[in-house]
């Protein structure tokens, strides 16, 4: 005998592609106790409106996150290397295509 | 019978079992056993509300006598209804509205697969897009029936009663006559003896999986033919024509 | 970094018009005021399906009845979105339901009055649609980012449903004379009730203040209504109905309507529990959610069987276990 207790089911996050060729954004989530309701779930909450070719669900507890507390460690070092984007860069006036 | 008022006989046929079912997946509105599950039985209603305007208005067209998809839907009594049997059926509780979903679904799912190639324009381009919906239906209702029948005893009880209730009703979808023999001939509808086998393999797919029994076949019942339906038909369309029976003189 | 400090972040932040993500610190009270509102919202939204749905199937032409359809979908919809956004602040929709259904939890007093013509249709989605637009766009941008987020998808699918509402409205205005009457008096029923749903006026709004601080709420009751209205009047005016407030008169000066006083005695009564539908519309809700119950807990158990069917457990590991919601 399993033991249930009355609930909702699982929070899946929903990442819906507008358009091929176009990265999966994320919409919302819905709730749903496994993977085929979630995808139907989704399909019928984000989608009513031409919205989608393509869905992924993801279960919320499998989603791994960074906290805002680390951001200063994980994000700021990135702040001085000015030199992975093209604009430091000088180029001869003149010179096309690059 | 002349090839037109058959032709008009079947369109009224496709219409209404999508009308009858389309108003009774809307009852459940604000009914359901979790959010989620409004909005898909609320698509499902849409989707059939479609199906059947697309089929009423067509009607309209073939029988040229002005009328629209609103006086087939709303100035027509009980026994001119041609929707199945099945289609009326009562919600009851949730388990009973996803069998009779899934035992209809499955018949729309083979009978527009079929239809697609249809001789007649209107009818094959109707099926082409309904196949595109009744296909979402069926998945729908079958994961539902699958969970009910392998979730917990109760449920698994529950379901197979519906199931064992509803089954009477089944023989009635495949019910033919001069209408259907004469547009076979035509290439514009279906034998539905050959819909059946393919109905019958989805079903016992389906039940397989959910873990139940499918019924015996006993009695069947009859009608949809001759538009004699079950009482709870007069109920569903006196509450669905109210407003334009009460105020004849309006537009709305 | 001490409370303080935290605290003057948090503030330097919404100052900043920056948005408030769910992981960010936030003082406890900002977690709760948002909880309510957020919740209540969302209740709004599912409680409203109830009033607008008890003419689906009466709905007098198919084209009626798939827009009425489709909107009381979306509303649904929107309940989701709405709890989805609550669910961010740390409790479960299930305890959202608990507390709706218990009546520790508000949801929008219109709601509590019946539909009781056709034209009601109409005058819910101009009017009561209407208003909660005109308070959903200033919601949008609120500080708090998942209920910000989720306003800007409500506000874009919402956009159809005050034009349903009047189109109906202004059908009905220029049918019969019966039809004409129906529309009469659905305005005549609904306008007061809906002018109402911003609530009580700013001197009485004891939650405004760390609201409008917090840049919760970014306009105060009183502004909103009064956007409401004006634009509204012309709307009414231009199908031939008339709106039942004798002292609505447009001042020049003010460039804005001015307006009688509501009867508030019927708002807090309401409020209280004393409506006409307060009882029907969530004896409804629970008696939905009760009769689910089997369903969800034959997914939920049939959920488990397939996982342990790929994972099979430990014998011990089984007795009195549950399934929880989440961790």
């Amino acid at each position: 005998m399993i033991n249930i207790k009355d609930n909702q089911g699982d929070i899946w996050e929903v990442f819906v592609q507008s358009k091929s060729g176009l990265p999966h954004k994320h919409a919302g989530s819905v709730h749903a106790t496994d993977k085929e309701m979630a995808l139907q779930n989704a399909r019928d909450l984000y989608t009513r409106r031409n919205e989608g070719t393509c869905i992924w669900v993801v279960p919320l507890k499998e989603i791994v996150s960074s906290m805002p507390s680390e951001s200063e460690s994980f994000f700021d070092p990135s702040d001085d290397k000015i030199y992975r984007h093209p604009t430091h860069y000088i180029m001869p006036e003149g010179a096309k295509h690059i | 019978m002349t090839a037109k008022e058959a032709l008009l006989n079947y369109c009224l046929r496709l219409g209404d079992s999508s009308l009858i079912l389309g108003q009774r997946m809307s009852e459940w509105c604000s009914n359901g056993p979790i959010l989620e599950e409004d909005i898909a039985m609320t698509n499902i209603a849409l989707d059939l509300f479609g199906q059947a305007r697309t089929m009423l208005t067509y009607a309209g067209e073939i029988e040229e006598k002005g009328k629209t998809e609103d006086d087939f839907a709303y100035k027509r009594n009980e026994r001119e209804f041609y929707n199945s049997l099945l289609s009326e059926r009562p919600n009851g509780h949730f388990g009973d509205t996803i069998a009779r979903n899934f035992l209809q679904s499955a018949y729309f799912f083979h009978l527009y697969t079929t239809l697609s190639s249809s001789k007649d324009d209107m009818i094959s381009a109707h099926a082409v897009k309904s196949l595109k919906e009744v296909t979402y239906h069926l998945r729908h209702s079958a994961e539902w029936l699958v969970r009910l029948g392998d979730g917990t005893a109760e449920s698994h009880e529950k379901v197979q009663i519906s199931l064992d209730d509803l089954w009477e009703f089944t023989g009635d979808l495949f019910e033919m006559n001069e209408v259907d023999e004469l547009l076979i001939k035509e290439g514009i509808a279906v034998d539905l003896n050959e819909i059946k086998k393919e109905w019958i393999k989805t079903v016992d797919q389906v039940l397989e999986r959910a873990t139940l029994k499918k019924p015996e076949n006993g009695y069947m019942q009859t009608g949809r033919l001759n538009a004699i339906h079950s009482e709870y038909l007069g109920h569903l369309i006196a509450e669905m024509q109210f407003l334009p029976r009460a105020y004849p003189d309006a537009k709305w | 970094m001490t409370d303080l400090e935290k605290l003057e972040k948090f503030q330097a932040k919404i100052d900043a018009e920056d948005k408030i993500e769910p992981k960010d610190w936030m003082p406890e009270e900002y977690r709760k005021h948002l909880q309510r509102q957020i919740s209540q919202h969302a209740h709004s939204e599912v409680i409203g399906m109830q009033p607008e749905g008890n003419w689906i199937s009466r709905a007098p032409s198919l084209r009626a009845k798939v827009v009425l359809l489709a909107k009381i979908q979306d509303e649904a919809g929107h309940g989701q979105y709405l709890y989805s956004a609550a669910e961010t602040l740390g409790k479960s929709r299930d305890e959202f339901i608990e507390e709706l259904q218990s009546g520790k939890a508000k949801y929008s007093s219109i709601f509590n009055y019946p539909t009781l013509s056709w034209a009601d249709m109409g005058a819910v989605g101009w009017l009561v649609d209407g208003a909660a637009i005109v308070n959903q766009v200033s919601l949008q941008r609120t500080s708090y980012g998942p209920y910000s987020r989720a306003m800007v998808r409500i506000c874009k699918e919402e956009s159809f449903h005050q034009r349903q509402g009047y189109e109906i409205m202004a059908h009905l205005a220029k049918g019969t004379l019966e039809q004409k009457a129906m529309a009469q008096d659905a305005l005549n029923r609904f306008w007061w009730p809906s002018i109402m749903m911003f609530g009580p006026h700013d001197s009485d709004s004891p939650n405004t203040g760390n609201a409008v601080k917090w840049k919760i709420k970014r306009e105060t009751n009183d502004e909103l209504r009064q956007k409401f209205i004006d634009k509204t009047v012309q709307q009414a005016e231009i199908i031939g109905l008339t709106i039942p407030d004798k002292e609505l008169k447009w001042n020049e000066e003010k460039g804005h309507y001015d307006f009688g006083e509501m009867d508030w005695d019927e708002f807090w009564r309401i409020v209280k529990g004393n409506g006409p539908c307060n009882k029907q519309r969530l004896a409804h809700h629970i008696k939905a959610h009760q009769d689910g119950r089997w369903v969800r807990e034959a997914a939920l158990t049939y959920a488990k069987k397939q996982k342990e069917k790929q994972f099979p457990p430990q014998p011990s590991q089984r007795e009195g276990e549950e399934l929880e919601i989440r961790d």
